[in-house]
């Protein structure tokens, strides 16, 4: 009995230590230290939100470059749906969705040949990916370069320019902020919608 | 597999070498009650809660008592975070209006986040409010956290102590756990991962018009605090539904890199704890060689067979290999920022742990890259493990191993100084009998259920072995999914959250039980006919006893899921 | 301590004693008949669940056989297969009681060949001390009566000799033809029921009950019929259990997860009660199961073999765990005879006077030392024995208190004995010790020689120097000891210069000078204190506590009966260094537990491989790529592992009788050298013999 009204205070104290101080005190240094990341690391255009540099968008049109395929939402890149495929490696539903995604790629870029890059064509873990691969920018280089009559190479040269490489050189993986790199292409070759 | 994803698992291997003794050597002192340099700041905060909550700081405790304390804290805030979650529409910092939450599933999720399992059969984003998150879920990451170190220190001191009939307070293990070992590391991790991205607000979810013009719901949210202990408290209940993968939870490679050192830390550092408190820092070093050989070997398997990828979608014009600029291999479920090297990584590490928490969708891997965290929970997750868990776990194997390692030299097993008998051995078996009987029994029982079977995101044998990964990850307390399965039904939340309170509670208290034994015994000293528990040979052993035990017990059902998938994905035999 | 046997030589290197005349071969013939017939026996239900691996093997049985018979009745084509997996499921469980039954047969062969022994005896019993006897059987004396037994008469029961000197033939008891000398007084009073007086007669009080005799407990106990379980055997019992709760589990799951995969696949069935019966029987650890209680009955006979009685398994386990072996210096160490090599006279003494004063001394003492002082004065000096009869010659013996003995012969007082004690006697009569007798003995004690002061009234003549001699292989031997983690520490009345110059000749790792037998029970209380297990050999009734309180007490044959029944072993050669022997046998008795276990656990990995890929293979033909051993058919691989699983325990059973052979090393060298062969070879043996059983039933077209 003693040990109970003990578990409940427990229980109350540190509900209020680490349910409520402890949110509040990183808040508030977060917010302090870092407001930027704290809020989201969003991206304002025009004083509108167009959207966060972490959380990829979907893109459809030949003018920009493509993201991954998504999971999240029926549509794809729905921020309240994170989430994968979950499909397992012998999911004929898997296959299909690759093959299906595979030929409008190869529709779409009718100049690329040779093996897709794996990430291109393959949904990622949180359906918001922002990133591709360099590979995978460059298999669109010259589908996006002809939708906006620029210069392969001068395009070549924005999407390097975009290109994070490992960080610290030595984490992760190289990859292209597709996001990130589609506002600029948009500053550097607007083209009409 | 490439050059640059080795040397990335290397590095993360020696930070993680590099801070175990530090952060072990301040954990024993912590736990014996001296000084160390947060005394000063802490202090004050620590007697003020024995103070409020009327604990005892000198109250010794009986085994029994210590376990009556974990089962009453645990009872109470089970109870706590299901009515908060059934109640949660009426309650405030509820931005999105979200309502109450259905009775099975908040019986899941309060066993979930009770036991340190943090299976989730909901998508966060709908289902839970800013306070439920943070009093109802959060506060429970560190709490079960709590409670496992506290449980490991008291089994540490059933073979540190001689000749006598209490293990410590649990209530002063479990204050001095949260406040001078989680709260720290957190706050510290927690604005880490706010340099790298991650968010930590209370604002409502972001409406964006997207380049193209559509409308993008981006949810907020105090997220960052959350992250931290859900990695140091290897929880592994994730804000958002995709966890680690999503890129608020997980930024970039460093915050990868982050967490996954955040997931071992302590686990780590209480192999040195271990090591300090018996007085022989040697024996803490073996228990990590041992892990370390378990977790490398689990690297390796994963690594080798996500890069090489899924030959039916290589046999379409995939690329498989990697390049520079491309990572190559089984991109399905994975991050580009992440690739190959660090998804199997992590994956390999929130496994071995009870975390749980995932940067990829492991429904998605390839079958024997699968058969990877499987095998790792059951062994009963004890390649550095959960926070306390996994040494408590890793110690009933060793008394195991001892137990035959005594046999084979002709003495009455010791270990530690301590000797191993009727007692121990009962209650070591009783603990493998709980985590197998809970894994098995409730997958057998479900296999060919209609409502199981409805729930499943993949057919074939990777249809079953989403079914065994479920009860394997509820029964382990790692709470990582094949995410396929969808939990969220009466069956499976209700079978899931008994699973989860059986491999939590079951395994604990014959445990306990062992350490409330061992402690009185007398200490046996130390001969060339004692078998050293501190060399290769005793890692090696320990390694053997560990894998032999798990591999014979689960062996005939893996080979129907991922071992019998590997040949037919090979075959090129699909289930639609 | 007195022993008048040759110890039997010991293999210095393995440590093991040759056999004694209790040795049988293995496979004796009237034994094997014997164990074919219990094993049978044992079938019945209520005794196979003793026993939880072995009686879920005999259920499995039990249940195919049902489904054999059904099989056979409605002429199905699986009909043979299920037939002979029952077959050898009986025989698994019949081998494993034929082991049982081939240990305990060689325990009930010994006994039986006792009991011959106990045939009707008579006893004259005493009457009321008028000298007159009267009588009766043995089987009617109690405690306490008095009976007189003469040349060529059994004794009838235990008893002390109150009276006279006899020559005993103790062979029935100890197996050892050579006759003893049994006489009243002392520690050789003791004698056994059953044995028999070969010349002169002896009067015996009798102290035990009918049924109680030592003959009785001895019968019992090679018998086995007071087994009790080890605590060892207690755990290793509960890790089989389990691990059997595991296997049945993991079995009977498999039977939905193997209708999902039917499901699933849509084709193939899901694997018969036969085929899973077969494969929890070959998973489950039979091989230990079946061969854990013949280890322990084999332990134990193996202990008797070495002539040593254990009154329980439990003391032979912690035989095994001893960390600090006691060993008297005298008669254990050494040769027991110390011997006179020097006379050293003191100040205008002359060495002839001292020799010839020493020797008369002496020549009432019949100890070895005394003989020996006699002899090397008649050696010499050529001092002779003379007749002292003409004199009036008193001689004082020794005794424990006065540390003296000597002789008043006419006017002299001439006494030889410890120095204090001398001393003392010396300024007793007004004289004192000249100052270089100090530095005399200190020499001889610090060489590891036993001074003894001679001294005549308030003279001090000079000093005899006694030499101690160790016996040969004691270093190696301790050597041996220090190597398993066993410290020795020798016990010796000797004063402390002297015991550690022994000790350190012999190599003992410590020693208990000037040792009463109250510091004997302090040294081992404290070793006991210290978590440590206590082993130590005794045959005085003094040495009785000391035996009771020690974690092993072996008790010498020779001994009186109150230490033969304080301690937990008594040694029927009276040797005092056999329990060096003893601990080797208790290491090997867990030692071959732990290895049969681990082969045992081990030897799953192959029937693993044999048997999945055969029941799987029917849902999911690709499986056929984990049947790495190319078994032939689904049907054979099975019958193959279960055909392996059997004639495993029959292979076994030498082993598991004989013990693993047991080298002393470190405790690491030890699991290293186990680990590789039971460990690693009981995984990689099966796979040869899963296959080798494999071709030949194709061979014979039996699957």
């Amino acid at each position: 009995m003693k040990q109970l009204i003990i578990a409940i205070r427990v229980t109350l104290a540190f509900t209020l230590l680490t349910g409520v101080l402890y949110p509040l005190l990183v808040t508030g240094l977060a917010k302090a230290v870092f407001p930027h990341q704290a809020n989201g690391s969003l991206i304002q255009t025009n004083g509108k939100t167009t959207g966060s540099e972490l959380i990829g968008q979907r893109f459809t049109r030949p003018e920009y470059f493509h993201g991954r395929p998504s999971a999240a939402g029926s549509d794809g890149y729905d921020g309240l749906a994170s989430g994968g495929s979950n499909l397992g490696p012998t999911n004929k539903a898997l296959v299909d969705r690759v093959q299906a995604d595979l030929k409008k790629f190869r529709d779409e870029n009718p100049t690329f040949t040779g093996p897709v890059p794996a990430d291109l064509l393959t949904g990622s873990g949180s359906g918001l990916d922002p990133d591709i691969s360099p590979a995978s920018a460059d298999a669109q280089v010259t589908r996006v370069a002809a939708a906006r009559g620029m210069s392969p190479d001068a395009l070549r040269q924005l999407v390097a320019a975009h290109t994070d490489g490992r960080q610290f050189g030595i984490l992760g993986e190289p990859r292209v902020n597709v996001l990130g790199l589609n506002l600029a292409l948009d500053q550097a070759a607007p083209f009409k919608k | 597999m490439t050059g640059n994803g080795w040397l990335q698992i290397a590095l993360f291997f020696l930070v993680l070498l590099a801070l175990t003794k530090p952060l072990g050597a301040y954990m024993a002192k912590v736990f014996a009650g001296e000084r160390t340099w947060m005394r000063g700041l802490l202090r004050p905060l620590e007697t003020g809660i024995y103070k409020v909550c009327g604990i005892d700081e000198n109250g010794e405790q009986h085994w029994t008592r210590y376990a009556g304390g974990v089962l009453l804290i645990s009872v109470v805030t089970l109870l706590f975070t299901y009515v908060l979650q059934r109640i949660q529409q009426w309650l405030p910092l509820n931005p999105q209006g979200l309502g109450n939450v259905g009775q099975h599933l908040a019986f899941n999720t309060a066993a979930s986040f009770t036991t340190n399992t943090n299976w989730q059969s909901y998508t966060p984003e709908t289902t839970m409010s800013y306070l439920t998150q943070m009093i109802g879920l959060a506060t429970h990451n560190f709490w079960s956290a709590a409670v496992g170190i506290s449980v490991a220190i008291a089994f540490v001191r059933g073979f540190a102590r001689h000749s006598v009939k209490t293990l410590g307070s649990f209530w002063v293990d479990f204050t001095r756990a949260t406040i001078y070992v989680l709260l720290p590391l957190s706050v510290v991790g927690a604005l880490l991962l706010v340099s790298q991205g991650a968010i930590q607000n209370f604002d409502s979810y972001t409406k964006a018009t997207t380049v193209e013009g559509a409308v993008q719901t981006i949810p907020q949210g105090p997220l960052a605090s959350q992250e931290a202990i859900k990695m140091i408290g290897t929880n592994g209940g994730g804000f958002t539904n995709a966890n680690s993968a999503h890129p608020y939870e997980n930024p970039t490679p460093f915050s990868n890199f982050l967490q996954m050192i955040f997931i071992f830390i302590i686990p780590a550092g209480l192999t040195y704890t271990f090591g300090k408190m018996v007085k022989d820092t040697r024996q803490g070093w073996a228990i990590f060689a041992a892990m370390s050989v378990l977790f490398f070997a689990g690297v390796w398997v994963t690594y080798y067979f996500e890069q090489a990828g899924n030959p039916n979608l290589t046999k379409l014009g995939i690329a498989s290999a990697a390049t520079d600029t491309q990572s190559g291999g089984n991109m399905e479920g994975k991050e580009v920022r992440f690739g190959i090297a660090n998804s199997a990584l992590f994956t390999t590490v929130t496994t071995d742990a009870s975390c749980g928490a995932v940067n990829n969708a492991h429904d998605s891997l390839t079958p024997l890259a699968g058969l990877v965290p499987l095998i790792n929970i059951e062994l009963g997750e004890v390649i550095f493990g959960g926070v306390g868990s996994g040494l408590y776990g890793v110690l009933m194997f060793a008394v195991l191993a001892v137990f035959i390692a005594g046999l084979m030299v002709g003495r009455t097993p010791e270990y530690l100084g301590k000797k191993i008998e009727q007692k121990e051995v009962k209650m070591m078996m009783l603990a493998v009998l709980v985590l197998a009987f809970t894994i098995l029994g409730f997958a057998g029982a479900g296999a060919n259920l209609g409502t199981v079977g409805n729930s499943l995101g993949n057919h074939g044998p990777h249809g079953f072995s989403e079914v065994l990964y479920a009860y394997t990850s509820a029964t382990g307390n790692n709470g990582s999914a094949f995410g396929g399965i969808n939990g969220n039904t009466p069956y499976l939340d209700t079978t899931l959250g008994l699973a989860m309170l059986s491999g939590r509670f079951l395994m604990l208290i014959p445990l306990l039980a062992a350490a409330g034994s061992l402690a009185q015994k007398k200490l046996v000293p130390v001969s060339a006919g004692t078998f050293p528990t501190h060399g290769p040979l005793f890692v090696a052993l320990l390694v053997g006893v560990m894998v032999i035990v798990g591999a014979l017990t689960f062996f005939p059902a893996l080979s129907l899921g991922p071992i019998v998938e590997h040949f037919l994905m090979h075959a090129g035999r699909l289930w639609s | 301590m007195a022993t008048t046997m040759t110890p039997p030589t010991a293999d210095p290197v393995t440590l093991m004693p040759k056999k004694g005349s209790r040795a049988r071969p293995l496979f004796d013939q009237t034994i094997m008949k014997r164990a074919l017939k219990d094993s049978f026996v044992k079938l019945n239900p209520r005794t196979m669940m003793k026993n939880p691996v072995m009686f879920v093997v005999e259920v499995g049985a039990a249940m195919t056989t049902i489904l054999a018979a059904r099989d056979i009745a409605s002429g199905a084509g699986i009909a043979g297969f299920t037939f002979q997996i029952t077959l050898w499921l009986w025989f698994t469980v019949l081998f494993a009681n034929f082991a049982e039954a081939m240990a305990e047969g060689r325990g009930k062969a010994q006994a039986d060949t006792l009991r011959k022994t106990k045939t009707e005896t008579t006893a004259r019993r005493l009457v009321n001390g008028n000298g007159k006897t009267e009588t009766v059987a043995a089987t009617e004396l109690r405690s306490g009566d008095l009976v007189r037994v003469e040349t060529g008469e059994t004794i009838p029961g235990d008893g002390d000799v109150i009276e006279g000197i006899a020559s005993v033939d103790e062979s029935a008891i100890t197996g050892e033809s050579a006759p003893v000398i049994r006489e009243s007084g002392g520690d050789r009073s003791a004698v056994t029921g059953g044995t028999k007086v070969l010349s002169d007669w002896i009067k015996v009080k009798i102290t035990s009950n009918p049924g109680e005799t030592f003959l009785d407990r001895m019968i019992a106990l090679v018998e086995g019929a007071e087994r009790q379980k080890t605590p060892n055997e207690i755990a290793l019992n509960i890790v089989i259990a389990g691990l059997t709760l595991v296997f049945l589990l993991a079995v009977v799951t498999l039977h939905p997860f193997a209708i999902f995969s039917v499901n699933a696949s849509g084709s193939g069935t899901a694997p018969s009660v036969t085929v899973l019966i077969s494969l929890l029987v070959c998973l489950i650890p039979t091989t230990i199961g079946g061969l854990l209680s013949a280890i322990g009955i084999a332990g134990m006979d193996r202990v008797m073999q070495h002539n040593v009685l254990a009154m329980s398994g439990k003391a032979v386990e912690a035989a095994g765990d001893v960390n600090t072996l006691l060993l008297d210096k005298t008669g254990t160490i050494t040769l027991g005879n110390r011997q006179a090599v020097e006379f050293i006279p003191l100040g205008s003494v002359t060495e002839a006077e001292l020799a010839d004063a020493a020797q008369l001394s002496s020549l009432a003492d019949e100890t070895p030392e005394g003989r020996s002082i006699v002899v090397l004065a008649k050696q010499k000096y050529n001092i002779r024995g003379r007749e002292v009869a003409a004199h009036e010659a008193h001689f004082i013996p020794f005794t424990a208190q006065t540390r003296m003995s000597g002789v008043d012969i006419d006017a002299r007082r001439i006494r030889k004995g410890a120095t204090d004690s001398v001393i003392e006697f010396v300024h007793e009569h007004g004289g004192t010790a000249p100052t270089e007798l100090m530095d005399v003995t200190e020499r001889i004690s610090r060489s590891g020689g036993t001074p003894l002061v001679v001294a005549d009234r308030e003279r001090a003549l000079g000093v005899i120097h006694l030499k101690d001699v160790v016996k040969g292989g004691m270093r190696e031997r301790f050597q041996q000891l220090r190597a398993m983690g066993i410290r020795t520490v020798m016990i010796t009345g000797d004063n402390p210069l002297t015991a550690a110059a022994i000790a350190a000749e012999a190599g003992t790792d410590d020693f208990l000078a000037q040792a009463t037998p109250k510091d004997k029970m302090d040294l081992i209380k404290k070793e006991q204190a210290g978590g440590r297990l206590v082993a130590m050999t005794g045959d005085g009734t003094n040495d009785a506590p000391a035996l009771a309180q020690a974690d092993v007490g072996l008790a010498m044959n020779t001994g009186t009966m109150a230490a033969k029944e304080a301690g937990n072993m008594v040694d029927l050669d009276s040797n005092p260094t056999k329990l060096i022997e003893v601990v080797a046998i208790g290491k090997q008795l867990l030692m071959t537990r732990g290895a049969l276990f681990t082969f045992s656990i081990a030897n799953d990995i192959a029937k693993y491989f044999a048997i999945l890929p055969a029941m799987f293979m029917t849902m999911y033909p690709v499986m056929g790529k984990l049947n790495i051993m190319g078994l032939h058919s689904p049907q054979s691989a099975v019958l193959a592992a279960v055909i392996f699983n059997a004639l495993i325990i029959i292979v076994l059973i030498p082993l598991a009788l004989r013990g693993v052979k047991y080298k002393p090393m470190s405790a690491a060298a030890l699991l290293r050298r186990n680990l590789l062969v039971y460990g690693v070879g009981g995984v990689i043996a099966p796979f040869p013999g899963i296959w080798l059983i494999d071709r030949l039933l194709g061979l014979l077209h039996l699957a």
